[in-house]
């Protein structure tokens, strides 16, 4: 379990996107693609305070609002990372990532 | 902040290091340009560590972290490093964010980084086909055809791992031998759903969205062919990160550093542990061990200075 705030459902992703201007969802397991995404956001929160960062149980069934989104056809690597704004996807990537790599695309979105 | 040792990367290697030296009193910190843990996070399950019998490289790594931290380590994550003064008594480290730390004595144990294969479209398509963690993504290939790419042992048990969920795997080699141990070789070739296709590399992944195809050039005669496929596993190994070390400190022709018995550098109150040293053999197990001979060095250092 990581130290982020959860998205537990669909109904949660909801809220969360329509209530909030920025928000990034980390979608992975607890394995070592994963965990190293994780540990970057737990770290940005506090430089970036407007934005709200969040992780999602990939084997959850309502994992689908962001497995089936159409920016992540194609993708075939953990963990699936999306950015919203305004509720609408800006972003989204596959695979293992830095932390400059998840500040670039921050700063290229949410600035 | 003057520190008695500064300990650069958090691997396995540099925590042990953290936890001794931190125990023996000496003001410690590690250095970690990313998260501590180093390939340990990597790693989905540690089978062989000593009194553990099975825990993932994340818990691992997290319980030496959280040890070093109980005898007072300092520990100080994504932390970039600009600039490196070795030589004299007192070392200077500047990172990127404009922090100077100076330290009596410095223990480098920066690891090893993923090797890629370097053709083009490789990290358009990473996540996207190709990938580096079987245990991460094999079941994205459900009845798929796919490449697991290398000759050691990591790239033969993986590739029999993922025959769990592919219909296929061929490994492709650059040699016409593997360096894996027998038993792996052996497993490999017994299985169905396996086929081999040595002297060969990729020299080009194909597809926009999603990896499609990969050009591979068979090595002796230069031939190149197009082959479709699903996914590419990339399992060639690991290299020193010691790029920031050149002209610093003296390393072999394979950029790894060269040490004493003792684990001291050319550069004196400068040593090193871990996978970024000259040696054969890489384990966990062998990194906490050199962790453990550079604290016990650089505290003699310390305290003879």
């Amino acid at each position: 379990m990581t130290n982020l705030s959860h998205v537990m459902s669909a109904d949660d992703h909801k809220k969360v996107i329509e209530q909030n201007e920025n928000v990034m969802i980390c979608c992975g397991r607890m394995g070592p693609m994963c965990i190293p995404v994780y540990g970057a956001m737990e770290e940005l929160e506090s430089e970036y305070q407007n934005i709200k960062f969040y992780d999602m149980e990939f084997d959850t069934p309502d994992a689908r609002v962001i497995r089936n989104a159409p920016e992540c056809n194609g993708f075939m690597g953990l963990p699936f990372v999306v950015y919203y704004k305004n509720g609408k996807i800006v972003h989204a990537s596959s695979s293992i990532l830095s932390k400059d790599q998840i500040k670039s695309v921050l700063d290229k979105h949410f600035q | 902040m003057l520190y008695d040792v500064i300990i650069i990367g958090g691997g396995p290697a540099g925590l042990t290091a953290g936890i001794y030296t931190s125990r023996s009193k000496l003001k410690t910190l590690i250095l970690d340009q990313g998260m501590p843990g180093g390939q340990l996070i990597l790693t989905h399950e540690i089978a062989n560590y000593p009194g553990a019998e099975s825990l993932s490289g994340y818990m691992l790594a997290s319980k030496m972290l959280q040890q070093a931290k109980s005898f007072g380590c300092e520990v100080k994550s994504n932390a970039k490093i600009k600039d490196l003064h070795l030589q004299g008594s007192i070392k200077k480290i500047s990172l990127e964010n404009g922090d100077v730390f100076e330290s009596k004595s410095i223990i480098i144990a920066t690891g090893g980084i993923s090797r890629e294969i370097g053709a083009s479209n490789e990290k358009e398509l990473k996540g996207r086909g190709v990938s580096y963690c079987a245990t991460c993504d094999g079941d994205f290939f459900q009845d798929k055809n796919i490449i697991a790419v290398g000759g050691g042992n990591s790239a033969l048990e993986e590739a029999v791992s993922l025959t769990k969920y592919a219909s296929s795997v061929t490994i492709v080699h650059m040699l016409d031998n593997f360096q894996a141990f027998d038993y792996a070789v052996k497993e490999a070739k017994e299985n169905p759903k396996i086929n081999f296709v040595m002297e060969s590399r990729i020299t080009k992944f194909i597809g926009n969205e999603r990896l499609e195809a990969v050009e591979i050039e068979h090595i002796p005669t230069g031939e190149k062919r197009e082959q479709k496929i699903d996914g590419v596993f990339v399992f060639i190994g690991y290299v020193p990160n010691t790029k920031f070390l050149e002209g610093k400190v003296a390393l072999n022709e394979r950029g790894e550093i060269k040490v004493t018995r003792d684990l001291e550098t050319n550069i004196e109150g400068v040593f090193a542990a871990g996978d970024s040293i000259e040696k054969k053999y890489r384990q966990v197990t062998i990194a906490t061990g050199e962790g453990t001979i550079a604290a016990l060095s650089a505290a003699e250092f310390v305290h003879r200075n």
